[in-house]
């Protein structure tokens, strides 16, 4: 990653109205860069695409790219195609047509445009339905189209609004795999936009989570998953079990915390340094490190919790807990384990953890 | 389909003449004038005289129905186009914009065909004198942009209805400014519609008789002509004319239908 950010968002905001959509915020994005902006539906991400790709005027702030504000360029005077999440082709219109549609636009002659065109289609392995209409395409095939004629015109960056979401499971995955070689091979920047953390955490090299028009964390999908900064962020990742309580202990690099189901050790890590006794703290505990037992175990962090429901993902499954507390928690086991542990809705069963395994947030 | 177990036989074949009966119900009149046109007698009587082609020849030979028929097309074609010009830009209005009053803009745009002919005739016969407009075939073309143009607005905006919203966005994005983008992604989108228009809209014109009694003056569109001639005499002139406007008329309506129904290359985009 180079030092020199090929788009800057400083302190850009966008309301509607009343309404802030998007939050005055700062934003680097690096040359080259596959950047994830994920969250939930109305947390502001596709906005936030939309201002870089010209389709909303901030309300504040100034978006640079390249080192020049870009703020009151018209989206077609701006080199920053998107791929839109309905894929927007032009039903009228054939695969060829399609993709040569940006080169038309600026004025590339005939024959410069057939050429330009014929690589693209050929790169994404469409050319055999150059002169189909696009109506007559799977999913897939679809989807090639979009990024052929986004990326015909070669440009630095380019912009996904979570274009993989009307495919099915197993096309999304292949889909993913395209989407990651070609920007490496590319080597030009992409800005995703998707509310899947799947697609996020697999494809990107930095993700931006958001929430409530505000960035809440960016950064690698490791760091974030290993340590989430917010306790939105640990909920929404969704394979966390958060505590939140009093901190009863703070001595040097360990400290205990006393919550609704009892007292817990847990690493001070960065952000529990500052803690002291009586300090309100909150810390997580990822599902796949959770243990489960009939009786208690030795040492370490446990708790008595009442099992909800089993659910099945895939090579393991979640068991849904109540702790004595009320708070919800989750354990990822595999199949083989739960079925010794036979386990129905309404038990009582030990929860246990390494202190090693909690990671307390900063601040709240 | 006897095997479908969801259908009665008795229920199909009531339904089917039913059916039958409404479309003669329809077209019997109109297919009565055809015949009699064809017919040899004066007066339109059973059993029929012979066939003859005397009155086609008689109304071919009559400068008066020439006359007529040129002012309807003149009329009928330049309303076509600045109807469904006027239509297609209040439809794109309603698809593109959001404004303070929209419902209220698509009532009145909606308006026209809703109020009496006989009423509208007056009053642009009354407006058009005030303003030295009446009288002239112009007169006919003002009154009938105003009628028609709320069809070709209905037929277009279903259309837009039909348009993945990003689609234009989309344009705009891959380097195609407002007017570029309108050229290239809405009016081919729209291509169909538009075209339907101009057919339902010339038939409409083609056909409007009261607003054009009002207005005219001397320059009296066909459907006028027709009243003038039934106020002379009952000739079978008549029947010729009919089974003419007629046959016009259908076929600029089934053309706007073919081109409405029309799927393929139309359908929703990007589903």
């Amino acid at each position: 990653m180079t030092s020199d950010p090929l788009v800057v968002f400083d302190r850009v905001g966008k309301r509607f109205g009343d309404f802030i959509a998007v939050e005055p915020m700062h934003l680097e994005i690096h040359k080259g860069e596959f950047l994830a902006i994920m969250g939930s539906s109305g947390c502001g991400k596709t906005t936030t695409l939309r201002m870089l790709a010209g389709l909303e005027a901030p309300t504040e702030g100034e978006i640079r790219l390249a080192g020049k504000r870009i703020n009151d360029l018209p989206t077609w005077s701006r080199d920053t195609p998107m791929v839109w999440q309905s894929l927007a082709l032009f039903p009228f219109l054939t695969v060829r047509e399609n993709v040569e549609f940006s080169l038309k636009m600026r004025g590339v002659g005939k024959d410069e445009r057939r050429q330009r065109a014929e690589k693209w289609l050929e790169r994404m392995q469409i050319t055999e339905f150059a002169d189909r209409n696009v109506a007559h395409l799977s999913g897939g095939q679809r989807q090639r189209v979009a990024l052929a004629r986004s990326l015909v015109t070669e440009p630095e960056i380019l912009l996904l609004d979570e274009p993989l979401s009307a495919l099915d499971a197993h096309l999304k995955v292949r889909m993913q795999a395209v989407l990651s070689n070609l920007q490496r091979e590319l080597g030009i920047t992409f800005v995703y936009v998707t509310h899947s953390q799947s697609e996020a955490f697999s494809m990107a090299d930095r993700v931006v989570i958001m929430s409530r028009g505000r960035i809440e964390q960016v950064g690698a999908p490791q760091e974030i998953y290993r340590s989430p900064r917010t306790r939105f962020v640990a909920e929404f990742l969704g394979s966390s079990n958060v505590f939140a309580g009093r901190v009863t202990e703070a001595a040097g690099r360990g400290i205990l915390i006393e919550t609704p189901s009892g007292a817990f050790a847990v690493p001070a890590g960065a952000a529990g340094l500052a803690l002291r006794p009586g300090n309100e703290a909150t810390f997580v505990v990822s599902d796949d490190r959770m243990q489960l037992s009939g009786a208690r175990p030795e040492g370490g962090n446990a708790l008595e919790a009442t099992v909800l429901a089993e659910e099945f993902i895939g090579a393991t499954a979640v068991v849904h807990l109540e702790g004595p507390g009320g708070e919800e928690l989750r354990a990822q086991k595999s199949h083989d384990e739960l079925a010794r542990l036979t386990l129905s809705p309404g038990d009582k069963v030990w929860m246990s953890w390494g202190p090693e395994a909690g990671h307390v947030l900063p601040g709240r | 389909m006897s095997d479908d177990i969801n259908r009665s036989a008795p229920v199909e074949w009531s339904l089917r003449a039913y059916l039958l009966l409404t479309f003669a119900f329809v077209f019997a009149p109109i297919a009565a004038s055809f015949v009699f046109s064809f017919n040899v007698d004066r007066f339109p009587s059973l059993p029929l005289g012979g066939f003859s082609l005397t009155w086609y020849q008689q109304v071919a030979a009559d400068p008066l129905v020439w006359e007529g028929l040129r002012n309807t097309l003149v009329a009928g074609i330049t309303v076509s186009v600045l109807a469904t010009a006027l239509g297609f830009g209040a439809a794109y209005t309603d698809f593109r914009y959001n404004f303070f009053g929209k419902s209220l803009y698509l009532a009145l745009a909606l308006l026209p065909p809703t109020i009496p002919v006989v009423i509208l005739g007056l009053a642009m016969l009354a407006f058009l004198a005030n303003i030295g407009l009446s009288g002239a075939i112009h007169s006919v073309i003002i009154a009938h942009v105003v009628m028609c143009a709320p069809f070709a607005m209905a037929i277009i905006r279903l259309r837009l209805s039909q348009m993945d919203p990003s689609l234009e966005a989309a344009a705009w994005n891959l380097g195609a400014s407002q007017w570029v983008a309108m050229r290239h992604v809405i009016i081919p989108f729209c291509r169909p519609a538009i075209f339907a228009a101009l057919f339902i809209t010339m038939a409409v014109s083609f056909d409007e008789f009261a607003v054009s009694w009002f207005v005219s003056g001397l320059n009296e569109t066909l459907p006028v002509k027709v009243l003038g001639f039934l106020q002379g005499q009952v000739s079978p002139k008549i029947n010729v004319i009919g089974t003419f406007v007629f046959l016009t008329s259908m076929t600029l309506v089934i053309l706007a239908q073919i081109l409405l129904m029309k799927r393929g290359t139309g359908g929703k985009a990007g589903q």
